[in-house]
């Protein structure tokens, strides 16, 4: 076994330290040492995006990151997606639209298209498929998926402007 | 995956001297999306991993309308298509960029790596060759510049020793009236690897094909000029029979094979219908770049 090595990195709003071996994946780091099994390990080769995390405000695949890379980094995974109370409503629309059955992909998708809101929280279906190609999914079809993020797009954009309101007021 | 020891150098000195000292069981890290996949399935190995990301000259990303684009070579394709004047100079390799992989693939995902796994569909390849791209590779011992149609030698070779490594790629800036595209073809839209890839770039002077350059990917153990579809375009005005000619040109050049992806006589079409598609659009952008510009700011 090789050294392992100290990382210092900010995850789900958390300053964290962990040790790992160079030749950890961040996803291995995630769920093995640390505990945070929301990021599966579909392909463990890019493909999947059932991995997905948030890494200095970019959408990547934990599977083909280095844990050692995390140094100094900033990651949201699956469980730093919710609020406090209650679901965000990327989760929560996945489940008014029934879009997941067997719920592997899930974490990937919902992480991947908080990504894509963070960006354009108003995009077109054609815009959601497209970030969303990098995710597979072998039981839903993807429709329903695409309409729970098109849904909870609207949902964020009312909450936003509903704040901005009151701000004014 | 096989135990290694990883160093993230903060300079170019420290880099070239780890290589220098590790040799050839020292792998560069790039954004990693092929080198990590390939050693956990044991293809590739290395005593020392040297990310290479941290280094200023691999991750600047410089452009200026005289001199051109100098594109570090651990950039990641999203910072490259996302950069709006870069975009708007270099709609060839805007083309490729934007198909690498997905949008987790894009983030990560750098040239100097597309170049240095020098798989013949790597898609940027036709793209920067037509660009007209130079490398700059550094060891311990000095620097080199050479043409990125020099850097190839065959399916995952390139002309890299293993002290060296890519510091920048460079595009000279595109001359008025210039127009490029990059095209490729795969069974699925995205997330795919391209069975041809073609791309194409030309210069319009008053009507005339001034300039021409066409390269193709996936049809030969290398990507390749075809220095006979431009002469076939020189001189003449852009038509349907200019466009056919360089076409047949470039399905005379390509030398493709028969695997998984194709047979060796669909790659021979396809490069045909992808090199006039490619020609069209590469002729549609170049009028469109004629036509008076917005003041840049
Ligand atoms: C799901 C998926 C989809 C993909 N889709 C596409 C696609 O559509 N088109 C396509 O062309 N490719 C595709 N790829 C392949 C890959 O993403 C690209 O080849 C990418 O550009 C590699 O860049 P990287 O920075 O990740 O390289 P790395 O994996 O970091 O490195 C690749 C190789 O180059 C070497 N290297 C990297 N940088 C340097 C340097 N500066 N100097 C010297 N050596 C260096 C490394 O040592 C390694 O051998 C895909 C990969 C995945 C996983
Ligand atoms: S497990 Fe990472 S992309 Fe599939
Ligand atoms: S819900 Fe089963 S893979 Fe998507």
């Amino acid at each position: 076994m090789s050294t392992r090595v100290p990382v210092t990195a900010t995850i789900n709003n958390e300053d964290v330290t962990f040790l790992c071996e160079p030749r950890q994946s961040l996803l291995e780091v995630l769920r093995e040492e640390l505990g945070l099994t929301g990021a599966k390990e579909g392909c463990n080769n890019g493909n999947c995006g059932a991995c997905a995390v948030i890494m200095n405000g970019a959408l990547v695949n934990s599977c083909l990151v280095l844990g050692v890379e995390a140094h100094g980094a900033t990651i949201t995974t699956i469980e730093g997606i919710a609020p406090r109370e209650g679901l965000h409503p990327l989760q929560q629309k996945f489940i008014e639209h029934a879009a997941l059955q067997c719920g592997v992909c899930t974490p990937g998708f919902i992480v991947a298209a908080r990504a894509l809101l963070d960006k354009n929280p108003n995009p077109t279906e054609h815009e959601v498929r497209f970030w969303l190609a990098g995710n597979l999914c072998r039981c839903t079809g993807y429709d329903k998926i695409v309409r729970a993020v098109l849904d909870a797009a609207a949902t964020l954009r009312a909450q936003a402007a509903s704040a901005a309101g009151d701000e004014v007021q | 995956m096989q135990a290694f020891e990883y160093v993230a150098p903060r300079s170019l000195d420290e880099a070239t001297h780890v290589l220098a000292h590790v040799g050839a069981e020292a792998r560069c890290l790039g954004g990693g999306t092929d080198l990590i996949a390939q050693m956990r399935e044991g293809r590739r190995s290395a005593r020392v991993v040297v990310d290479i990301k941290r280094i200023p000259e691999l991750d600047a990303l410089k452009f200026d309308p005289i001199h051109g684009l100098t594109l570090g070579a651990a950039v990641p394709c999203s910072r490259i298509h996302s950069h709006g004047a870069v975009a708007a100079a270099f709609p060839g390799l805007i083309d490729a960029v934007s198909l690498i992989g997905g949008i987790a693939i894009q983030n990560r995902a750098s040239l100097g790596g597309n170049i240095c796994t020098a798989s013949p569909a790597g898609d940027s390849l036709p793209a920067l060759l037509v660009h007209n791209a130079h490398v700059l590779l550094a060891s311990a011992q000095g620097t080199r510049r050479l043409p990125l149609s020099a850097f190839f030698v065959g399916p995952g070779k390139t002309v890299l020793r293993p002290d060296e490594l890519v510091v920048q790629i460079e595009l000279p800036a595109p001359p008025a009236g210039f127009g490029a595209a990059y095209l490729r073809f795969t069974p699925r839209n995205e997330m795919d690897i391209a069975v041809v890839g073609v791309g194409a770039a030309v210069v319009l002077e008053n009507g005339l094909i001034t300039q021409a350059r066409v390269a193709l990917g996936a049809v030969a153990p290398t990507p390749i000029l075809v220095p006979e579809a431009a002469e076939a375009l020189v001189g003449k005005a852009p038509s349907p029979e200019v466009f056919a000619d360089a076409a047949a040109a470039a399905q005379r050049a390509a030398q493709p094979i028969t695997d998984m992806r194709g047979t060796a006589e669909q790659r021979r079409h396809l490069v045909g219908v992808l090199t006039w598609r490619a020609l069209q659009r590469a002729v549609e952008r170049a009028r469109v770049s004629q036509l008076p510009q917005p003041t840049a700011q």
